[in-house]
């Protein structure tokens, strides 16, 4: 364990009585790393982020902090902080005391609470909100409180599941980006959930991918991007064509942009086009082959040389190889 | 009236609509009026009698109104001890009730215990009988503990009829306060009793609210559980009751009637903004 090591999770294991749960999960984060647990519904993501603040407790393992295990903590002694995806601030109270509940219970003197609640708002853009109360204000205005609640009790680890997911997409963006440079400029240790693939890769210095109770991989956005090490997070992390041998069960996988088309010449297989449709800065086509239906992109002045119809030969530059499908 | 040049089909038809309203509405308007003299009348007959120093037979309306009844009434040797026993035994069979109830009523919301199901249903079952039954059954048990006449056994028959309320209404406002919200207290700090009344309850509150209001009017209004049990030693506004019909002119029984009726309503006046039809559905839904 190096000596920046901030979380530490060794060989978890949280089983319900179902059957479902995590199976040995290993995951170090380091300080002030934004780690992104990445996966679709009832991969896991959420249970090993609850059982972190002490939410649900482990069946095996151990989950570290600082070197100090944390496992026999009930939440309310856990150095993490969580902000839920909904229903944060407590609705009969304002914001000012929203923020002030748990510094009142840290025992801190008013002034210095006081001082931190200032800073807190200031952080997120909300000053001037203390008085207001939560359903006074739009979900994005909420979860800014929220996060700067959490912020405020100067957590090891801030935990976050899926807070953006209620939100418009607009504003998601937006709090995307507020709460990345929030992150990096008071390094704090980050872990966030997501089903959302976009936002993992925008955020995280490093995305955890998982799937059924277990990590198919761990790497930077880069990384899982341009080495996916498994045909689910291939299939998972931006677009993919699949191309399945029928003999040998093995999957060829190809991202759109790296699909070559050309009227004639040599290449990697042939069919006819399907459609080509306009995106914006870019253009979609699809071409019907016998292996399947292959995407691939073209830029506005490729895709002037074929319609609808054409026989095409299609030439894929980086391409991913996998074993038979699970 | 001059004639407006017809313009379009649609310009007819909402004539003659607003023609037809205008009739129905007025039938509308007689079957409120005849309800609410149903309703009501008993009630304004009431108010018109207490307040009544002469009312001859021949008279619609008394020719003299004033206070004389309450005089009379309030001056009745048991009466002013009885009105204190309504009220003692309303409030403190309500706050026991709580203190039993609600920490019941939020277990039985949060956790998932076997059997819990049965449980809630066997709260169901006070009120599922003619209460006549039960307290025969009580006055039997009274005999053999000893508690017939005593405060204890009058209180516990109050509170009998108030658990139904006191723990499915709780339980159900409990269960919809957002698990979310209690854990975001223990995650800022605070342990399981300081959530529950920083945050649970508070949230809660509507709910429990309404319940304690139920609780409080059906103690009042509990007679036949008092009569067998409490007399003489205690005896509330309702058992008296049963001797003001038979003893009493009419204008003192309108007075004795407001006396029980005031306090309902001043208690629904002041909760009306939690009553809802959200908070009672809420209330009896099994989670």
């Amino acid at each position: 364990m190096s000596e920046t090591a901030k979380l530490d999770i060794i060989n978890m294991t949280k089983l319900y009585d179902n059957g479902d749960g995590v199976r040995n999960i290993d995951l170090t984060v380091r300080k002030g790393e934004l780690v992104t647990l990445l996966g679709p519904s009832g991969c896991g993501k959420t249970t090993i982020l609850r059982t972190i603040g002490g939410f649900i407790e482990l069946t095996d393992g151990d989950i570290q902090i600082d070197g100090k295990s944390i496992v026999a903590l009930p939440p309310e002694k856990r150095p993490t902080s969580m902000v839920f995806q909904s229903y944060n601030l407590w609705p009969h109270m304002n914001v000012h005391d929203n923020l002030e509940f748990g510094l009142k219970l840290r025992k801190l003197p008013k002034e210095e609470r006081e001082r931190r609640i200032a800073e807190g708002l200031a952080l997120v853009n909300m000053t001037g909100f203390e008085k207001k109360y939560p359903g006074q204000m739009s979900g994005g205005q909420q979860q800014r409180i929220a996060i700067a609640r959490s912020l405020i009790l100067q957590p090891q680890v801030l935990l976050l599941d899926e807070p953006f997911s209620a939100l418009d997409a607009k504003i998601r963006m937006q709090m995307r980006e507020e709460l990345r440079k929030i992150q990096t400029d008071l390094n704090i240790t980050v872990v966030f959930v997501t089903h959302d693939q976009e936002e993992a890769m925008m955020l995280s210095d490093r995305i955890v991918v998982m799937s059924k109770g277990h990590i198919e991989q761990i790497g930077s956005p880069r990384e899982v991007y341009n080495h996916p090490a498994t045909n689910f997070v291939a299939g998972f992390i931006g677009e993919m064509n699949f191309l399945e041998d029928k003999d040998t069960g093995r999957l060829t996988a190809v991202r759109p942009e790296n699909v070559t088309v050309a009227h004639q010449g040599p290449g990697d297989i042939t069919g006819t086009v399907r459609t080509v449709m306009m995106m914006g800065h870019y253009l979609e086509m699809t071409v019907d082959t016998d292996k399947g239906i292959v995407k691939a992109y073209l830029t506005a002045q490729q895709a002037e040389d074929f319609k609808k119809g054409d026989d095409v030969t299609l030439v894929f530059g980086k391409k991913y190889e996998y074993g038979k499908e699970k | 009236m001059s004639e407006k040049p017809q313009r379009t089909a649609s310009a007819y038809s909402i004539r003659s609509i607003k023609r037809g309203i205008g009739r129905r509405k007025f039938g509308e308007i007689v079957v409120l009026l005849l309800f609410m003299l149903f309703f009501y009348g008993p009630l304004m007959y009431a108010f018109i009698l207490a307040f009544a120093n002469k009312y001859g037979p021949t008279d619609i309306l008394p020719s003299e109104f004033g206070f004389k009844w309450w005089e009379y009434v309030l001056n009745r040797p048991n009466v002013p001890k009885a009105i204190f026993y309504s009220f003692l035994f309303a409030v403190v069979s309500t706050v026991a009730s709580m203190v039993i109830c609600i920490p019941a009523a939020y277990t039985l919301a949060r956790y998932k215990f076997p059997g819990r199901k049965l449980v809630m249903f066997s709260f169901l079952l006070g009120n599922a009988f003619p209460k006549i039954g039960l307290y025969t059954s009580m006055g039997i048990i009274y005999y053999k503990l000893g508690l017939m006449g005593t405060f204890v056994g009058v209180l516990l028959v109050h509170m009998l009829g108030t658990m139904m309320q006191m723990i499915w209404l709780p339980a159900g406002s409990f269960r919809n306060v957002p698990r979310h919200l209690e854990e975001a207290a223990r995650d800022a700090g605070a342990g399981p009793v300081r959530t529950f009344f920083s945050v649970t309850l508070p949230v809660a509150w509507p709910g429990i609210a309404v319940a304690t209001m139920y609780a409080f009017i059906g103690s009042l209004g509990e007679s036949v559980g008092t009569l067998m049990v409490g007399l003489p030693q205690y005896r509330t506004m309702m058992t008296e009751m049963y001797g003001v019909i038979l003893d009493y002119p009419a204008t003192a029984g309108a007075v004795f009637a407001l006396i029980i009726v005031i306090p309902n309503l001043l208690l629904l006046l002041i909760m009306r903004k939690y009553i809802s039809a959200d908070t009672m559905a809420n209330g009896f839904k099994m989670g």
